[in-house]
């Protein structure tokens, strides 16, 4: 039971990633029609974003410091980051160690533009050719994205850490009353998985329960009548586009401190999500989330000890086993619509 | 002649020449010279381009035919290479066999994949054949590291078995070869300045790249060939007029993934070894890169795809920022440094950022790659020069 539950749990942040930007790759596809390979590169650029803000926050000037004294007796220069001087020590220490969360409200606006960009730049161009064009086009777009972040931020991975208060572990077992030391489990990916739910319930909420939102589902559901009804429904879904990036770009910035963002994050991530995507349906939001979900967890179960004893391996391809199960069973994925992307 | 039409010969011979004479053409520059590293007629490069100019013919016969954008070609290069390289440590360092098991091998591991991956069409064929490829990338790192060798990856050893071959002679290294021809052995001609090397795997490679070409050309003006297109074309109709598209896909699939594992034997043949690092979806990716970039449906065009590639990744990979300046060196200094920090990023270690704005730029304006592109510019300068095949520019994929 422990060890059910340990697994569950390790599921749940790889899975939120996966939950996110199948949710961002769906939106976009639902939207606008549009099969973005370039997602991955934007869940990177995210994470890139949350890189330098916390490179904008340690930006620092040298001063002289009377008080301490190099080994040679020359007072000691010393480097003073500016939050120093604007917020006090105190004060720029917590704003310096919160750089990752902080980075959320830096992301937002990045993204959202960056998103809005693309979208006008160059993806509204390929709405009338075929899903091949789009996926290239993306993919290219993909490839100079990441290109571009490996110039400005090299090749290694740059370690971004959490806050000092949610590094280590907390004991989970004893909450749910197991022993001590059986379920131990790392703050921040509780926090991912938080945080991954509150995202992904506000952009459901904002579908649902906004008249944006109503406009927005209404043009995912017949376009040409919304449009015939006199609203710029095109200007709605460049704006969901710029929605889509934000959230794959908030996925990147609080995965930084599970694992260090280096250039090729995206494309890691890309495939899988794709597969997720699929998995879950083409173009259902729900079917997006719970293919998330259920395919990190089922990965982090496959990498138990007792399941690789039986099946070697299995951990390693599990994700495309059942993609390949479920694509062959029901064609339409978990959770598809009808008359989306069929033969 | 050989069953093609006057201009498919031309062309055939055209190329012939073409990859015959590649070791002086790709050589213009004396040895020593500022530009002598714009050369690209050393062996191991030159063997590159036939090998990835299969792979890409064979990619072709499948994207460029039918629709069908397959983003997980690599695993069939995987496993050609795997397959010849137990030829080589069982049987012979004879070249042949390794190729010929290479390409049953692959033909069968393709017939599996194609046959269930073709029950879906349009992105799901893309995601299922992504999803086989990264299997076997995956399952060939971990679980079948006794047949793949993992990580460390496979070479023939010199106390494998191999039946076929004599003992080797004290201290020898087991050399792939052609009935005694080794495929490493090079002649070196100078001339004046000039220095080509004919290598002998180089020659080989190309005459079984000129032969998978021919190949192409017969299937592209087949019956068969025309029935694939009708794929492409609309798969419902072709339903409706009581044809089952199935098989022709299948075969075509099958086709390609021989043609995969042909440039993964030969690749084994020229350099023995193997990682399972060359199954990674990013090579899938490489040979749509290709076909794309050289122009998808055309003859030509995905040779002429990997040629740019290959060349671009060891030529313009290689360029660093001194020899920038040193070309730059006739400006003056401040507008020197500018223009070398404008090119820098897109040179040397930042090749794949030019590779991908190339690349963009021919799925946005010249969605018939580099032979559109060639075409356009015959007919800017008025010549009437008939198109040598029938890019269809638009690559819709079976939906």
């Amino acid at each position: 039971m422990e060890a059910i539950i340990l697994q569950v749990l390790n599921g749940l942040d790889k899975g939120s990633a996966y939950a996110l930007i199948a949710l961002g790759l769906t939106l976009i596809f639902g939207t606008l029609g549009v099969v973005n390979f370039a997602h991955g590169a934007l869940f990177m650029i995210g994470a890139f974003c949350a890189v330098t803000l916390s490179r904008i926050l340690t930006l620092s000037h040298t001063i002289v410091d009377e008080t301490q004294k190099d080994f040679l007796g020359n007072p000691l220069k010393v480097e003073v980051p500016y939050v120093y001087d604007w917020f006090g020590q105190a004060t720029g220490d917590v704003i310096i160690d919160w750089a990752v969360p902080l980075s959320i409200l830096f992301a937002i606006p990045v993204m959202v533009a960056i998103g809005v960009l693309m979208e006008r730049g160059l993806i509204k161009h390929f709405y009338k050719r075929p899903h091949a064009d789009q996926i290239l086009v993306t993919f290219g777009l993909a490839i100079v994205l990441q290109e571009i972040i490996k110039y400005y931020y090299g090749a290694n991975p740059i370690p971004t850490p959490a806050p000092s208060a949610f590094v280590g572990s907390f004991d989970f077992g004893t909450m749910l009353g197991f022993e001590a030391n059986q379920i131990i489990y790392p703050y921040w990916r509780i926090i991912y998985f938080a945080f991954a739910a509150i995202i992904i319930g506000a952009v459901f909420a904002f579908l649902q329960f906004t008249t944006f939102g109503m406009v927005v589902r209404a043009g995912m559901a017949d376009r040409e009548t919304v449009q015939l009804l006199g609203i710029n429904i095109d200007k709605r879904f460049t704006l969901m586009f710029g929605i889509a990036a934000a959230v794959a770009g908030l996925a990147g910035v609080m995965y930084t401190p599970i694992n260090s963002p280096n250039y090729h994050m995206g494309m890691d991530f890309l495939v899988l999500s794709f597969v997720v995507v699929v998995v879950g349906g083409m173009g259902s939001l729900p079917g997006a989330v719970l293919a998330g979900f259920v395919l990190g967890i089922l990965e982090s179960f496959a990498s138990m000890r007792e399941v690789l004893a039986i099946l070697p391996g299995l951990n390693q391809i599990i994700i495309y086993l059942v993609a390949i199960i479920i694509l062959l069973t029901r064609p339409r994925g978990l959770m598809g619509r009808k008359g989306v992307m069929e033969d | 002649m050989l069953g093609l039409e006057a201009k498919d010969f031309r062309l055939l011979i055209l190329v012939a020449i073409l990859t015959m004479a590649a070791p002086f053409l790709l050589n213009p520059f004396p040895e020593g010279s500022g530009l002598a590293q714009f050369n690209a007629g050393y062996p191991d490069l030159m063997q590159r381009f036939v090998i990835f100019g299969i792979f890409a013919i064979g990619f072709n016969i499948l994207f460029g035919l039918t629709g069908y954008l397959s983003f997980g070609h690599a695993a069939f290069l995987g496993v050609g290479s795997y397959a010849a390289i137990w030829m080589m440590k069982l049987l012979t360092m004879n070249v042949i066999p390794a190729i010929i098991v290479s390409v049953i091998v692959a033909g069968i591991f393709s017939l599996a994949v194609g046959w269930i991956s073709l029950r879906r069409s349009g992105i799901y064929f893309s995601i299922l054949t992504l999803a086989f490829a990264q299997m076997s990338y995956s399952l060939a790192y971990s679980v079948l590291t006794p047949i793949t060798g993992g990580e460390t990856g496979l070479q023939p050893k010199v106390n494998d078995p191999r039946i076929l071959d004599g003992a080797l002679t004290e201290g020898g290294t087991p050399k792939a070869n052609l009935f005694g021809l080794e495929m490493g052995s090079s002649i070196e001609w100078g001339v004046g300045n000039w220095l080509f090397t004919f290598n002998a795997g180089y020659y080989v490679a190309a005459i079984v790249m000129l032969a998978a070409f021919y190949l192409s050309i017969r299937i592209f003006r087949s019956p068969f060939g025309m029935m694939l297109r009708a794929v492409k074309s609309n798969q419902q109709r072709l339903n409706y007029t009581g044809l089952n598209a199935k098989p022709y896909t299948l075969a075509a699939f099958v086709i390609s993934g021989m043609y995969a594992g042909l440039a993964g034997g030969l690749m084994v043949a020229m350099d023995t070894q193997v990682g399972a690092e060359r199954m990674f979806w990013t090579a899938s990716g490489e040979v749509v890169l290709m076909s794309i970039l050289g122009g998808v449906g055309t003859l030509i065009g995905p040779v002429l795809g990997a040629g740019a590639i290959k060349y671009m990744e060891n030529i313009l990979s290689k360029i660093n920022s001194d020899i920038l300046h040193t070309w730059f060196a006739f400006l003056p200094d401040g507008l020197e440094d500018f223009v070398v920090t404008l090119i820098y990023p897109f040179i040397g270690k930042g090749w794949h950022l030019t590779l991908g704005l190339i690349f963009m730029a021919v799925v946005i304006f010249l969605p018939g790659g580099l032979v559109e592109g060639g075409q356009r510019i015959a007919r800017l300068f008025g010549r009437k020069k008939k198109s040598t095949d029938t890019p269809d520019g638009k690559t819709t994929p079976a939906e």
